[in-house]
């Protein structure tokens, strides 16, 4: 039970109305016949799988039927902000770097940085370890 | 390629054809309890309605539908209008969506002369009257049976007179919405007409939900 804001309704409506859809911003190439055999590949098959920020489509699918973008941060499932189709999002990578930079000046117990710059939310060196079969 | 729209009335003649409403069936196999003393919760069904989607830009639209009907689009997401005598109404269903619903042998007649004035504009109006129907919940219980039934939030504070929705509703999906402030109306789709109906008289047991008896819901 939670809500997504949908910026065609201009109202907080419930998860079970929206599907989600996918990386957003996926350009289709201007010229597919000149295309490498890669970089059609890339273009149909493969997507992002970031831990953080990631940019996604979803669908109002019961309700105004419309898609938009949601800017989501995969590790706490946190919805940084939507936006209409066609507009560019405001909120990017360097929001989450800013929020870790914070984290890690302050010092939290509960709030720990990995050496790869990701986040890891009360998590000890020990369970990490367990976790990763180490 | 030709630019022309084959328009034609889809409205059965109901002095031959015996038309049923998507309830009939329900009516008769489910029955019809009568509502209780207090009548605190109603459930009817306004059958045989027009029901018309049009899409396309707003501006073009709103004038189209001032010049022909005399009411206005409502621009607002989420909102909706009702003409003087509560017989018509236009709802916004998404930002290039409406849905305008008329009296039944309204609705050719109106379609024709709303082609005629937007002329070759971008628009296109379909008539769904076969595909759904409307139903009505009246009494002081009707917002608790809602409550029951769907996740929107239907507090007569948040959900205010001249709104309407599309939303989840007992897992499916219907349009809901508030023309005045003793009714609400929630269109649904006539295959799950007959699904939502017997929700309703489920979920208003406790409140002695009956159906109000409308003159036709066959036509002979």
């Amino acid at each position: 039970m939670f809500h997504i804001y949908c910026p065609y309704c201009e109202e907080l409506r419930e998860e079970e109305e929206f599907h989600p859809k996918g990386q957003a911003h996926i350009a289709r190439p201007e010229e597919p016949d000149a295309c490498s055999d890669e970089e059609w590949g890339d273009y149909l098959f493969f997507r992002d799988n970031p831990r953080g920020i990631h940019h996604e489509m979803w669908l109002h699918a019961v309700g105004c039927r419309k898609f938009f973008n949601i800017t989501r941060n995969t590790v706490s499932y946190e919805i940084l902000e939507t936006y209409k189709m066609g507009e560019q999002p405001t909120v990017g990578a360097e929001h989450l770097a800013r929020e870790e930079k914070t984290a890690r000046e302050g010092k939290t117990d509960s709030v720990q940085v990995a050496e790869g710059g990701q986040q890891t939310v009360g998590a000890s060196d020990a369970a990490q370890a367990s976790v990763k079969g180490a | 390629m030709s630019n022309s729209v084959h328009v034609y009335d889809a409205r059965a003649d109901h002095a031959t054809v015996n038309a049923q409403s998507p309830l009939a069936y329900s009516f008769q196999r489910s029955g019809m309890p009568a509502p209780g003393e207090e009548g605190r919760a109603v459930v009817g069904e306004r059958a045989f309605l027009g029901h018309l989607i049009l899409r396309g830009g707003a501006i073009v639209l709103d004038e189209a539908l001032r010049e022909v009907l005399g009411i206005g689009l409502p621009g607002r997401p989420n909102s909706l209008t009702v003409d003087a005598d509560g017989q018509r109404s236009v709802q916004w269903l998404s930002p290039d969506e409406w849905l305008l619903i008329v009296p039944g042998d309204e609705t050719f007649g109106l379609e024709t002369r709303l082609r005629a004035h937007l002329g070759g504009s971008h628009v296109a109006i379909v008539d769904v009257s076969a595909g759904q129907t409307l139903i009505e919940l009246t009494g002081e219980a009707a917002h608790g049976v809602l409550m029951k039934s769907t996740v929107y939030d239907v507090d007569p504070h948040a959900f205010t007179v001249g709104k309407g929705v599309t939303t989840i509703f007992a897992k499916t999906s219907v349009i809901l919405r508030r023309p005045d402030e003793s009714r609400w109306e929630l269109i649904v789709r006539r295959s799950f007409a007959d699904y939502v109906y017997r929700w309703l008289l489920d979920a208003g047991e406790e409140y002695g939900i009956g159906v109000a008896r409308e003159s036709r819901h066959e036509s002979q």
